[in-house]
């Protein structure tokens, strides 16, 4: 017999969870500056003498900065899967708030199916489970090959040719 | 630049980088003895110490000055200690130059050593959830080497680098380090071997990301004066400190951080980027720039960031900084030497230790006593390194 376990998010007030899970940031009232994670004490725009922020929910899609991947189980306090599976991590540039946040990317992609300027999403997966939860954490999906997609389509790994990529 | 702003560097010494696991005190001692000796000084007439804390070695390491004033004996000389991740030598350099220039003291010892745990940096021990350091291990497994590689791909990207380049800089640094007697690592590679190690953060491979060490390093800093009242007639000098923070926004992703800063608010007013204000503020205190220079030791963390270093001191415009490195510019004999030493590739890295063996290795430049790896008729020459939280960490030094 399988229970289905809680799930839960890794860290309280980061995320929204639901249909359209999104990152939630700061707005500062007075010179519209986001902060991820958010901000609650003063603007860090130094010319900005705010200390009132909206909590807002960050933009759910952007595109990728750059990327990389983590070969090695990286150390405590990281909960690594054992045996260890290589995962991806992209920096991912948000157009309206005009700031980049880090993620990792789902399952099942790797460096070869991903490009700077590729188009992702925010969606919501387990980063790690013990006996009673399942710990939620946000990821980033491509959005460049099937929408559903992971591993990703031939197209992607085309594009990543015509680039600078060099022996990737 | 003025002679009432410089201070001179009486004193080197260094414990050699490598991995023994034993106090970090014996290795800062062992540093600060040879720089007294290499001064011609006693220990009692050091007036002030200087220390750069190392936070993975218990309570002795966040009191390093005081740690290892004890260690050579209480003289009843003062203290101070500075953390500023991998910039905390720059910290402790630039507190005994403040001390020294305000007329505060006429000399000074500053001393760094580490000892280091194996395998990737993992944050200090506790459960904080309110600490970025400990958060981006947690939520995202991001160690060190992922920002690493995040900026080398960035490079790829925007400026055509190759996994060839990155290795290229590995096999320049390994050859510059080959008769160092403090380097960790005193082998050549070739690009072969580099290109053929293990992936550890794509693109980023095992030879490519420096080690972590063990080490110690140590400057006896003196007014001018003091110098030549002791027969140093013509001192190496410290022309410049700069350890100046980012300017916001800062648009590039910076460990341990999660996100940038938004720049929505910032009306496209341009900055020109952390590491290259870290150079700005150096160059503009020692009145030069970097045309002026001979040699430089930049923070080689990984064979790719090397490449970023040179174009933001200044050496090259951006993006052709694998041009200079093709050309061997950058290789001893070469028109502008970059880590003479063989940088981290050679030694890994020893955090507290790190900025101050940079100047080391300058000031034995300078002297002209850096053996094999000497840099001909070097006068100028610049360290550049950042530490984690937004430490900027630059020194300028003249003969």
């Amino acid at each position: 017999m399988t229970t289905v376990k809680d799930r839960v998010p890794a860290i309280e007030g980061w995320f929204s969870t639901g249909d359209s899970p999104a990152l939630i940031g700061s707005r500062c009232r007075s010179c519209g500056t986001y902060a991820f994670p958010r901000e609650t004490l003063y603007c860090r725009n130094p010319v900005c003498d705010g200390t009132e922020f909206d909590e807002v929910s960050l933009s759910r899609r952007g595109r990728v900065w750059s990327y990389t991947d983590a070969c090695y189980k990286p150390p405590p306090p990281y909960v690594a899967a054992d045996p260890f599976v290589s995962f991806c991590i992209a920096a991912v540039e948000l157009a309206e708030e005009k700031m980049v946040v880090m993620g990792q990317v789902v399952a099942g992609v790797t460096v070869d199916d991903l490009a700077v300027g590729d188009e992702v999403e925010l969606v919501l997966d387990v980063l790690y489970e013990d006996e009673d939860h399942e710990y939620l954490v946000w990821k980033w999906r491509p959005l460049t090959g099937e929408l559903q997609g992971s591993p990703l389509a031939g197209e992607v790994g085309a594009r990543n040719g015509t680039g600078a990529a060099g022996g990737v | 630049m003025d002679r009432d702003r410089q201070v001179a560097v009486l004193g080197i010494g260094m414990h050699p980088w490598g991995k023994w696991g034993r106090n970090f005190v014996e290795y800062g001692l062992a540093a600060a003895r040879a720089a007294l000796a290499d001064a011609g000084l006693s220990w009692g007439e050091i007036q002030f110490v200087s220390g750069a804390d190392t936070i993975r070695n218990g309570y002795p390491g966040f009191v390093s000055a005081a740690t290892f004033a004890q260690a050579l004996g209480w003289s009843g000389a003062r203290v101070a200690s500075s953390y500023a991740a991998c910039a905390s030598g720059a910290s402790a350099i630039g507190a005994a130059r403040a001390q020294i220039l305000a007329g505060l003291c006429d000399v000074a010892l500053v001393v760094g050593a580490d000892t280091t745990p194996k395998g990737f940096f993992a944050p200090v021990g506790g459960e904080r959830r309110d600490d970025p350091d400990w958060l981006r291990f947690h939520l995202l497994g991001a160690t060190n080497p992922t920002y690493f590689a995040l900026y080398a791909r960035r490079r790829m990207e925007l400026f055509g680098a190759t996994e060839q380049d990155f290795a290229s800089v590995k096999v320049k640094n390994a050859r510059h380090g080959l008769d160092n007697p403090n380097a960790r690592y005193r082998a050549a590679v070739t690009a072969e071997e580099v290109l053929a190690s293990p992936m550890v953060a794509d693109p980023l491979r095992l030879l490519e990301i420096c080690a972590t060490s063990d080490g110690g390093a140590a400057l006896v800093l003196s007014s001018v004066e003091f110098a030549e009242r002791h027969g140093s007639r013509s001192p190496v000098t410290i022309r410049a400190v700069s350890t100046v923070t980012p300017q916001f926004p800062q648009t590039v992703i910076e460990m341990p951080n999660f996100a940038t800063d938004s720049a929505v608010a910032a009306n496209d007013e341009l900055h020109p980027g952390f590491r290259r204000s870290i150079a700005l503020a150096a160059y503009e205190e020692a009145g030069i720039g970097p045309e002026d220079l001979d040699v430089a030791e930049v923070y080689d963390l990984s064979s790719a960031l090397e490449l970023d270093w040179c174009e933001d001191i200044g050496l090259c415009k951006e993006g052709e900084a694998e041009r200079m490195l093709r050309d061997g510019d950058t290789a001893v004999g070469g028109r502008i030497p970059v880590n003479p030493s063989g940088g981290l590739a050679c030694f890994g890295e020893a955090i507290p230790a790190q900025a101050i063996a940079q100047v080391c290795e300058l000031a034995w430049q300078l002297r002209g006593e850096a053996a094999a790896r000497q840099v001909q008729g070097a006068r100028v020459g610049l360290a550049a390194n950042q530490g984690l939280f937004g430490h900027g960490s630059s020194v300028v030094v003249a003969r």
